[in-house]
């Protein structure tokens, strides 16, 4: 078997420089770097790869055309099932999904699979070829889709793309859902968010902000309106707070709060812009998931001194993705594993001022299939602080569900769907973390895309 | 959807109280006692709540009262007529549950927290009920609405701290009267936190009072009012969380716990005032510019 050159590693600013700024982390391939990367690729008779992909994107047909020079018709190849590349490229895992079933991640470093995503959708921007994707004739059917969030943006595009005419509703002023409010800019910057937008613009795709459904309009009114289906993905952005003493301190926050007034209200530019944000000099972020990863790192850049995530298990169950670990690591953020807090303690003018915490070890595997944590007796120990970051988690987003009292849920509060993709409610399919509970943005988007494809389906056999 | 200031005036004499109407069809159409707006005036501006103070399904208009408390109502202050406001978010939270009570229905409201006791007053009392109004103010100037809450309470009550109005003190004083006097359904307060604290206290059964049912209407600091931030939350006595986004405004004024409540309120204070004071001092050297 021929040689593997080794893996591309993509620029990165540097870690002391990249902490007093917001600019993105990770700087994208050149084209040089692209070429090579793409000669690593086998292209294998039977993919593992597109398996891995939630979406099933034809990885090695896009590669080869990387090979081959041909960059438009690769970025058109990508779109056949992904809407959003220049997102997914940025922030989907690969490393547990497409890149972990390359079959150079046997013996050596897999391909780069999303750096590869992210150059040609990075190259389409630059040079302006953005077009718009091939689409069904117009068949004048209205569909609505609620919440604009990955889910609901692959819902809409997909679904123009078979010929619908789409309108999404979202709540906040400006689209992108979780991809705007809780992704950082350093991540993820929101100019790329809002080119993806408006690759759906291109498709006819109308968007409605400031739009609360369940509020200003009700699901009943957009029948009304002769939406013939309507999507749902609303989401979950409900922040869990955990039941220990002195939660109500100042200074203790979600990282949901943290996060929307920073990179929705854009608050890391006070007082140019008027939203605020108090950061402390030592802030500890509660959490192992992205979340708690992106606040932490958020922290840093708005001026802590010193920030610290505890987590109650341990390294190996975090949740976030390695690669955003390893960039805290680098930026030096301080990780306490198989930590868990127990008490909030606040000085006289009730501001937080130290945390109660205790050891933990890990037990027996509990459903998740991760090891139990559990509290070491007599393991407490405190550290300072003046901010409290809690980022363990999301519950389902309250207001479309509580306005659709019939709307069947599971027992954690989430929409139950049929087996074809629709809920119990004629006409309303759902999909995203209002249905799975808190996932990736791809699984999301798989969601949006399994929908559009049921809503096609549902409304064509209805017409028939 | 541009949301287009239809008419705006000053309310007294302090040149800090106003009302604005705002285009707002979809908005007016859904309105209730009790539901607020989230606003956000420019590109750079806060997500700010504020009351529903009227509505207009006809006109499809929605009426808010402002007093200029920092920058974000500075700024609106300084909209004019056929202006538009860039983001208006709603109708949130909860309306009121308008039933008919035995009794009467003591209303109070304080200082720019009368403008939405006048949609409570007015639905209760046109489900039949007697409603006695208390308007309280630091001084006269800052009244409004007189003639509006007339309208629509049997009795109305007028205190301001100085005395240049009505009675001298506190909205407590004719609600202490009216408690010993007479049997009172419900109590409504909306106003400065202070005031529906010191309320929900006389009507808890303190000093042989008795115990009457309080609703306060919780503006608090908040980003999304969709349940999402948790920086409206406001811990019950016996400790548990609330959002008063999605559970309120109107919450049981007895369960809440003031005092933690009124230090989260001041966890921006300092940022607030920076703000404000580099926004007076724009306008200043604008209004300079201007002369010149």
């Amino acid at each position: 078997m021929a040689k593997i050159p080794p893996r591309q590693k993509m620029p990165e600013q540097d870690p002391n420089i990249r902490i007093d700024n917001f600019e993105e982390v990770a700087l994208g391939f050149t084209e040089e770097m692209a070429k090579k990367e793409a000669e690593r690729c086998l292209q294998c008779d039977e993919p593992k790869c597109v398996n891995g992909c939630p979406v099933n994107i034809d990885i090695p047909k896009f590669i080869k055309l990387i090979k081959e020079n041909d960059y438009l018709e690769a970025i058109r190849s990508i779109k056949e099932y992904n809407i959003l590349p220049a997102i997914c490229g940025r922030v989907c895992p690969q490393e547990i999904q497409c890149e972990k079933a390359c079959i150079l991640s046997k013996k050596w470093e897999p391909v780069a699979i999303g750096a590869l995503e992210r150059f040609l959708a990075d190259w389409e921007l630059k040079n302006q070829l953005k077009e718009c994707p091939d689409c069904q004739a117009p068949n004048n059917i209205k569909v609505a889709v609620i919440g604009s969030g990955p889910a609901g943006l692959t819902c809409a595009a997909d679904l123009a793309k078979y010929g619908f005419e789409v309108t999404i509703f979202e709540a906040f002023h400006t689209g992108g859902g979780v991809l705007v409010y809780g992704i950082p800019e350093f991540r993820l910057p929101k100019d790329i968010v809002e080119n993806e937008i408006d690759t759906l613009k291109m498709l006819g795709v109308k968007t409605e902000y400031n739009m609360i459904i369940g509020k200003i309009l009700t699901i009943n009114d957009l029948k009304n309106m002769g939406f013939m289906a309507i999507f749902i993905g609303v989401g979950a952005g409900v922040p869990l707070i955990p039941k220990i003493l002195g939660l109500n301190l100042n200074g203790v926050l979600t990282a949901n709060e943290f996060l929307t007034r920073t990179n929705l209200m854009k608050a890391y530019k006070f007082p140019e812009y008027d939203t605020p944000i108090k950061i402390g000099e030592i802030v500890i972020v509660i959490g192992g998931g992205n979340t708690a990863l992106d606040s932490a790192r958020v922290a840093l850049r708005l001026g802590a001194e010193k920030v610290i995530i505890a987590y109650r298990r341990s390294e190996a169950e975090m949740p976030a993705r390695k690669e955003e670990y390893h960039h805290a690591v680098e930026e030096g953020i301080e990780f306490k594993f198989l930590t868990n807090p127990v008490k909030i303690l606040g000085d006289k003018d009730s501001n937080v001022k130290e945390i109660d915490f205790i050891k933990m070890e890990l037990g027996e595997y509990d459903e998740s299939g991760r090891r139990r944590p559990i509290p070491i007796e007599n393991s407490e120990f405190k550290i300072k602080c003046d901010t409290l970051i809690l980022a363990i988690g999301t519950l389902a987003n309250p207001i479309l569900i509580k306005s659709l009292p019939e709307i069947k849920l599971n027992k954690r509060g989430y929409i139950q769907l049929d087996e074809n993709g629709m809920t119990n409610i004629e006409d309303i399919f759902a999909g995203g973390d209002i249905v799975s509970g808190s996932a990736t943005v791809i699984s999301a988007m798989g969601a949006g895309r399994k929908a559009a494809k049921a809503i096609n389906r549902y409304i064509k056999s209805k017409i028939h | 959807m541009p949301y287009k200031i239809l008419k705006k005036k000053q309310l007294g004499k302090s040149g800090t109280l106003f009302e604005i109407d705002i285009h707002a069809p979809l908005i007016a159409k859904k309105a209730n006692a009790g539901n607020f707006i989230l606003v956000r005036i420019n590109e750079k501006g806060e997500r700010f709540p504020l009351t529903i103070a009227n509505y207009n399904r006809q006109k499809g208009t929605i009426t808010l009262v402002v007093q200029i408390v920092g920058k974000s109502t500075l700024l609106l202050s300084h909209q004019e007529k056929g202006d538009d406001i860039l983001d208006v978010v709603g109708p949130l939270g909860n309306k009121i549950h308008i039933k008919k009570y035995e009794n009467p229905i003591v209303i109070i409201g304080g200082g720019v927290g009368i403008a939405p006791c006048y949609p409570q007053a007015k639905e209760l009392k046109e489900a039949g009920n007697t409603i006695i109004s208390i308007l309280g103010a630091r001084t006269k100037d800052l009244v409004f609405w007189q003639d509006k809450m007339t309208a629509v309470s049997d009795k109305l009550i007028i205190t301001t701290n100085d005395g240049s109005e009505g009675m001298k003190g506190f909205v407590t004083n004719p609600l202490k009267k009216l408690l010993s006097e007479e049997k009172i359904s419900l109590v409504i307060a909306i106003g400065p936190m202070i005031m529906m604290k010191n309320v929900a206290l006389m009507t808890s059964g303190i000093e042989g009072l008795p115990r009457v049912k309080t609703l306060v209407s919780l503006n608090t600091i908040m980003v999304d009012g969709t349940g999402m931030c948790g920086g409206c939350r406001f811990p019950s006595k016996d400790g548990e969380i609330h959002f008063a986004c999605v559970e309120g405004p109107d919450v049981d004024g007895h369960m809440v716990d003031f005092d933690i409540l009124l230090n989260r309120e001041k966890r921006f204070t300092e940022f607030e005032k920076k703000s404000f004071d580099l926004y007076k001092q724009e306008c200043r050297v604008l209004k300079g510019i201007e002369k010149n």
